[in-house]
Parts: structure tokens; sequence; C-alpha cells
């Protein structure tokens, strides 16, 4: 009985020390979504300039979907630019980024498009309901939606020039 | 004349009013208990272990509209969860599904206090059964002894 308690303690750690290597292991900027694979929903938001966006519009292009908002800082502050380097360098080859700005102020939205000189369009999401259409936790969130209408990759945090390019390469090397 | 005009007016004034207020309420009332039933099982997402009932947070808020919204549409309180779940996955649900992989949350408990309840009590059988077992082997007395101590009693020392 004495020799079973000896070796039970050890193998009692056995099923924890197994759950803190899978935990510690876990990238916790990678949320799943239930979302990648299936159909990006459609919307129509009022930008920041005063006309409407929608990504239904789009269809047939690569779209890239970022939430944002001008509180956000600093990751919106470092992606921003990144978006608009990388919209210009692809806007040619059918690849549109749509920002959807989310719980913040008519004016600070503004400045904040003016201050990075941002061209491509960003709708504002004032009801909150596109944010819950894509499941989304917090600010920055990117989707990368194909040329069908599906939601391909989720990216959580501040996107970067390769996470951009390399989504954006494989979707575009699809075909439509 | 000139005040009928202005009855009239009121008149329209107020059918509009009322039309315009009516028009901004959904189909159909949803009281505020129902909402507030749906949004105690949801996670607010920008926040740290609330519901979406409990927050005061900007997205809670807007989340308990479209609970409200979906409800007056006519979907039951299930499928108005399911609608969260299916956009943000279980992890949005405050207490894990009594079913699947998550059922093990609820049993897991039982079954460690069961396992917990059964060792202690093999280990208290193990003790007593040991002290039953001591007084037989009780240490052998010097036969002399005994009689020399045996003897002082009854001599009073």
């Amino acid at each position: 009985m004495t020799r079973l308690l000896k070796w039970l303690i050890p193998i009692a750690a056995i099923p924890v020390l197994a759950l803190l290597a899978y935990g510690f292991r876990t990238n916790p900027r990678e949320i799943p979504s239930p979302l990648v694979g299936r159909p990006a929903t459609s919307f129509t938001l009022p930008t920041v300039a005063g006309e409407p966006v929608s990504l239904e519009a789009q269809r047939g292009k690569v779209v890239i979907v970022n939430f944002w908002a001008s509180w956000c800082y600093p990751a919106c502050y470092e992606e921003a630019p990144v978006l608009e380097r990388n919209w210009r360098a692809y806007r040619d080859r059918d690849v549109v980024v749509i920002g959807v700005d989310i719980q913040d102020s008519m004016d600070a939205a503004q400045k904040f498009v003016k201050d990075f000189e941002l061209t491509f369009p960003n709708g504002r999401d004032l009801t909150g309901k596109v944010s819950v259409e894509y499941g989304v936790y917090g600010v920055p969130e990117t989707f990368f939606v194909d040329r069908r209408g599906r939601i391909r990759a989720k990216h959580v945090g501040a996107l970067t020039d390769e996470r951009f390019r390399s989504e954006v390469e494989r979707l575009l090397g699809e075909p439509s | 004349m000139k005040r009928r005009g202005a009855v009239v007016l009121a008149l329209v004034l107020t059918i509009t009013f009322v039309a315009s207020v009516a028009a901004q309420q959904p189909a159909t009332p949803v009281d505020d208990e129902r909402v507030h039933a749906v949004a105690t099982q949801l996670r607010c997402v920008v926040c740290q272990n609330l519901s979406v009932a409990d927050s005061p947070s900007e997205m809670a808020s807007q989340m308990r509209a479209i609970v409200r919204e979906r409800l007056a549409a006519g979907d039951s309180p299930e499928q108005v969860i399911q609608y969260f779940v299916d956009r943000y996955g279980e992890w949005i649900l405050l207490s894990p599904r009594r079913q699947g992989f998550t059922l093990l949350v609820w049993v897991f408990p039982f079954v460690a206090v069961l396992v917990g309840l059964v060792a202690v009590g093999l280990l208290v059988r193990h003790w007593t059964r040991r002290a039953a077992l001591a007084p037989a082997a009780r240490p052998v007395v010097d036969p002399a002894m005994s009689e020399r101590i045996k003897r002082e009693i009854e001599t009073g020392g």
C-alpha cells in the first residue's frame, strides 16, 4: 500500500505537467475562429468619408477586412502604415482593403484616417453588428477573404507586411 | 380659422411623432428579463470573466441590443445563443456545454471526489488493520524479570 502511494504522487503530477507543457507552447494570439472557411457575411457601412462601403460589391476580389479603432494604441497605429502600403502595392491586382472602425467617435476616426493618409475605404460599425458577425474580440483583427467570398484566415494583433503578403499571394494564386 | 389650422397641425405632428416612435420599437416587444436571461449566459468578449448582462462596456451593450433584436425577430433563446456560438465558438458560453469534450469539466470534479473518498477509505482501513495487528507483536519479557516484578508488587516493593 505504501509502495503504491509512493508511485501515486508522481503519477498524479504527469497530467498536470502535460497540461502546463501544452499551455505554455500554445500561442495566445491564435484564437481559433469558427468562421475560417465559411462565407464572409456581407455588410454595407457608412465610411468615415461619408460614402457607403459594401463587401458584396468586392466579390471576385481578394478582400482584407481590418477592424480597428483610434483608441487602439499602439497596435492599430503600428499596422495602419502596413495596410496602406500594401493596399497601394496590390490595388491593381484585384485586392481591396476595407477598414471597419469600431466603438469610436467620428472626429477621432477622421483624424486617424487623415494622420495615416489612409486611402482605402473605412466603414464605421456604429451598432457593433458587423463586429459580432465576424466574431471580433478586440482590435486590431484582420480577416482575409478569398475571391469566392470565403473567410480564409484571421489575424489577431498588429498586421505585418509578411503576413499581409503571404496571405494575399496565397489567395491570388488560387483560381477564382 | 387660424385656430383650426393650429389644431390640425398639432394633430399631424402628434401622429407623425407616435408613428416614428412606434417604428423604432421592435416588432414584438421583448421584456428585459428575457434579454437578461440570455445575456447572463454569454461572455463579454472585451472583459475578464464578466457576462454580457453584467458588463458596462460598449461592446456588451451592443451585444445586448443584438440579443433583444433577435428575440424580437422571433428567435428562441437557444437560437440566439447558437448565433453567438457560431461566430465566437463555445468560448462565448460562460458555462461549458454538458456534452462532448466539455462534459469532462462537469463530470471530472465528481469523479475526483469519488476517487479521493475511495483513497481515504482504503488508507483508513489500512491504518486500522495495522493498529489491530499491533498487540500481537508484544515484546517478549524475560520470565525471570516477570517473576521479580510480580514478587515485588506482592511484597509492596
